[in-house]
C-alpha cells in the first residue's frame, strides 16, 4: 500500500517568509484568548451572584467572548496549520500579512460596535435581532460588529484560497491533496502526508463556510440598511449554523496537524497515511458539512429528513477522523519509551478533550434528548470541552514547541498541563452539570438553585486562567529570540 | 430516571473509560516495545470499534429516532397558542389539564425565542423555538399537577432571561374553548 510518512526524527523547517506572521499570529492569539477567558470568568462571577453586571454588559461581554473565541481559535489553528503546511506546499507568506491586517481590523469593529454602540447580538447574529433589538443598541451598531465579522472572514477566505492554490500547484489537484489517487486509483506517487490531507479538507468546508457566512452577513447588513428587504429566518438560521458549525469544527482540523508532526519526532515512530487514514478524511470532508442541523432539532419546521440527518450522521461523524487520529496518536504514544514532558502532555490531553468532547455532544445530538438538553448548559459543556482541553492545548502545545527552538527532547513541566487538565475538567463538568440541572444558557442571572455549579465553576475557571497564562508568557517572552531565529 | 440524568451518566461512563484508556498509555509510555506489534494491535482495536459502532451503535442511532416531537400524537389535545415578543409570553390559556395532549402552537411576533417548559421542579421536559414566521407544534403530555414554567432558551436580546410564564396543570384543568 502506498504511504506518506511524518517522518520521526525530521525537522520541518517553515518558510521564513511566513514564520514572522506565524508567530505574530500566535502572539495575537494568546493575548486575545486570555483577555476572553477573562471575560469568560466574569459572567460566570456574575451568573454565581458574586460579580453584579448590567444585562447589558453582560450581553456585550458574551457577544465579545463568543465571537473572539471563534476568532482566535482559527487565528491560532491557521498559525499551526500553515507552519507545517509550509514544508510540503510552498505558501506566500503575505497572505497571512494581509489576514491579519483584516483581523485586526474586524477586532477594533467589533470592539467598538459592541462596548461603545452596545451590541450584544451574540456570536450567531441570529437574524433578524441585529436590527431588531428593542431598542437596545442602535443599527449602526450592529452594522459595524456585521462588518467587522465580514472583514474577518473575507480575511481567512483569502488564506484559505492561497492554500488551495499552493496544494493544486503541489499536489495537482484537491482530490489529490485528499489522496483520492491512493485511495480509489492505488496510485504511490505523491502521496500526500497527514498535515496535507488535513489542510485539503480545512480548505474546502472553510471556503463553503465563510461563503455562507458572508452571504448571510450582507444579507443580514442589507436588512439593516432596508428593513422592508426581509430574510426567510429559517434560511437564515441554517446558514449561520452552517457557517459557525462548520466554522469551528475547522479550527480542530486545523490545530490537529500538530499532533501528526510533533508525535512521530517526540516518539520516532511515524505517522503513516494509509487507505484508512484517507478514507476517514474524505468521509469527515462530507458529514462536517451535512451534520450542521442537529443544531436546529428544535426548529420544528425544518424538514424531518434533514432532523434524522442531524442525529444519525452526527453519530456516524464522530467516528472517521476522531478513532482514526485518536487512537492513532494512542498507538504512537503506547510503549514508544518517551519521557513525558509538558509538550507531549499536552499533545495527549488535546486528543482526551477532542474525544472525550464529542461524547456529550452527540448525546445531545439525539433528537430526544435535546428536547430537554438544547439551549442549556449542556451545549457550552460539550464544546467548551473539545475547545478548551482538545484544541487550545494544540495551541499550547505548538506554542511551547517554537518557544523551545523547535526542539522536542524532554524539557518537563508536564505537571502544569496536568493540571491544566484537572482545572478544565472541573470548569467543562460544571457547565455539563448545569445542563443536567436544565440550566439554560446564555442568561446573564440565575436563579439562586443553579449557582453551585457556577460558583464551583467560576473556581476552576481562575485555575484555567492562571496556567494558560503560564503557557501563553512562556511563548511570548521567547517571541524575541523566535523572531530572530528566523 | 430522568433523559438528562441517563445522557449525564452515559455521558460519564464513556468519558471515564476513555480517561483510563489514556491513563494507562500515559502510564507505559515509558516502556520500550517495537512499533509493529503496537500498531497492529491498534489497528485490531480500531476495526473492533469500527464494527461495533456500525452494527450497534448506528442500529440504537436510528432507534432512538421513533420518539421524534415533530409528529407527535395530538388526539383530543387542548389548544394553547403561545406567542413570543422581546421580553414576555402571550399564552391564550394557562390552565390545562392532567394526562390529556396539550398542542402548543408556538410562535413569535419579531426575533427568534425558545419555548421551555419547566416542571415544578425545575426540570426542562419540553422545548421549541418560536421563530417569526413560523408556528411550530409541540405536544406534550403532562403527566404530574403543578405550576410548570416557561423560560425563554433561544437568546433574544437585554431581557431574555426575565421571559417567564406559567402554565397550571391540574385534573380538572381549564376550558378548551
Amino acid at each position: 500500500m502506498a504511504e506518506a510518512y511524518t517522518t520521526a526524527g525530521a525537522k520541518v523547517t517553515a518558510a521564513d517568509r511566513g514564520r514572522l506572521w506565524v508567530t505574530l499570529y500566535l502572539a495575537v492569539t494568546g493575548i486575545v484568548l486570555l483577555l476572553m477567558m477573562t471575560l469568560g470568568l466574569l459572567m460566570r462571577l456574575a451568573q454565581s451572584d458574586i460579580l453584579t453586571l448590567d444585562p447589558a454588559l453582560f450581553y456585550q461581554m458574551m457577544t465579545v467572548h463568543g465571537t473572539g473565541m471563534v476568532g482566535i481559535a482559527a487565528l491560532g489553528g491557521m498559525a499551526v496549520m500553515w507552519h507545517f503546511l509550509s514544508a510540503h506546499v510552498r505558501l506566500h507568506g503575505w497572505v497571512l500579512g494581509v489576514n491579519l491586517v483584516l483581523f485586526l481590523a474586524g477586532v477594533v469593529a467589533i470592539l467598538a460596535a459592541d462596548f461603545l454602540g452596545g451590541f450584544g447580538g451574540g456570536w450567531t447574529f441570529l437574524y433578524p435581532l441585529p436590527a431588531t433589538s428593542g431598542a437596545v443598541w442602535p443599527t449602526w451598531a450592529a452594522a459595524l460588529h456585521l462588518s467587522g465579522l465580514l472583514v474577518i472572514g473575507v480575511g481567512f477566505l483569502i488564506v484559505c484560497l492561497e492554500i488551495a492554490r499552493a496544494i493544486i500547484v503541489g499536489y495537482g489537484g484537491l482530490g489529490r491533496g485528499l489522496g483520492w489517487h491512493v485511495l480509489f486509483a492505488n496510485s504511490t506517487e505523491n502521496v500526500p502526508p497527514p498535515t496535507v490531507v488535513a489542510s485539503t479538507m480545512v480548505v474546502i468546508v472553510t471556503t463553503l463556510a465563510l461563503t455562507a457566512g458572508a452571504a448571510i452577513l450582507v444579507m443580514s447588513l442589507i436588512n439593516i440598511a432596508f428593513p422592508e428587504i426581509q430574510i426567510n429566518p429559517l434560511l437564515a438560521k441554517n446558514m449561520t449554523y452552517f457557517f459557525g458549525h462548520v466554522f469551528i469544527n475547522a479550527t480542530i482540523y486545523m490545530a490537529v496537524t500538530v499532533v501528526y508532526e510533533l508525535l512521530p519526532r517526540i516518539t520516532g515512530r511515524p505517522w503513516k497515511t494509509n487507505k484508512v487514514f484517507l478514507a476517514a478524511w474524505t468521509l469527515s470532508t462530507t458529514m462536517v458539512l451535512v451534520i450542521y442541523p442537529h443544531h436546529l432539532l428544535m426548529d420544528f419546521a425544518m424538514p424531518t429528513w434533514m432532523m434524522v440527518i442531524g442525529q444519525v450522521l452526527s453519530y456516524v461523524n464522530s467516528f472517521p477522523v476522531l478513532i482514526v487520529t485518536g487512537l492513532g496518536a494512542l498507538a504512537i504514544l503506547h510503549r514508544s519509551g518517551i519521557r513525558w514532558d509538558l509538550i507531549s502532555t499536552l499533545l495527549l490531553i488535546s486528543m482526551f478533550g477532542w474525544m472525550a468532547g464529542v461524547i456529550p455532544a452527540v448525546i445531545d445530538a439525539t433528537i430526544t434528548v435535546n428536547s430537554v438538553m438544547h439551549n442549556t448548559m449542556w451545549v457550552p459543556g460539550h464544546f467548551h470541552f473539545y475547545l478548551l482541553l482538545g484544541l487550545l492545548p494544540m495551541q499550547f502545545a505548538f506554542m511551547i514547541y517554537l518557544a523551545r527552538g523547535e526542539d522536542v527532547t524532554p524539557q518537563g513541566g508536564d505537571m502544569t498541563a496536568i493540571l491544566y487538565l484537572l482545572f478544565g475538567l472541573g470548569f467543562v463538568g460544571m457547565f455539563l452539570m448545569g445542563g443536567w440541572a436544565s440550566v439554560p444558557r446564555r442568561w446573564a442571572t440565575h436563579l439562586p438553585e443553579w449557582l453551585i455549579w457556577d460558583q464551583i465553576a467560576s473556581v476552576m475557571a481562575v485555575g484555567v486562567i492562571v496556567l494558560a497564562t503560564v503557557f501563553v508568557l512562556k511563548f511570548l517572552t521567547r517571541m524575541p529570540r523566535i523572531l530572530q531565529e528566523a | 430516571m430522568t433523559v438528562q440524568t441517563v445522557s449525564l451518566l452515559l455521558s460519564a461512563a464513556a468519558i471515564l473509560i476513555l480517561a483510563a484508556v489514556f491513563l494507562r498509555v500515559r502510564v507505559l509510555a515509558h516502556a520500550v516495545e517495537d512499533y509493529a506489534p503496537v500498531q497492529g494491535r491498534a489497528y485490531r482495536i480500531r476495526a473492533i470499534a469500527f464494527w461495533l459502532m456500525l452494527l450497534v451503535g448506528l442500529p440504537i442511532s436510528i432507534w432512538l429516532l421513533r420518539d421524534m416531537p415533530y409528529e407527535a400524537d395530538a388526539t383530543e389535545a387542548q389548544i394553547v397558542n403561545a406567542t413570543a415578543a422581546q421580553w414576555y409570553w402571550e399564552l391564550d390559556r394557562e390552565d390545562v389539564s392532567l394526562n390529556r395532549p396539550v398542542e402548543f402552537h408556538v410562535a413569535s411576533m419579531d426575533v427568534n425565542h425558545g419555548f421551555g417548559i419547566y416542571d415544578a421542579a425545575g426540570r426542562l421536559v419540553a422545548q421549541t423555538q418560536a421563530m417569526p414566521g413560523y408556528v411550530n407544534r409541540l405536544v406534550h403530555k403532562f403527566d404530574a399537577p403543578g405550576t410548570y414554567r416557561v423560560l425563554c432558551l433561544e437568546y433574544c436580546g437585554l431581557a431574555h432571561h426575565g421571559m417567564m410564564a406559567e402554565v397550571i396543570v391540574s385534573e380538572t384543568g381549564g376550558s378548551d374553548g
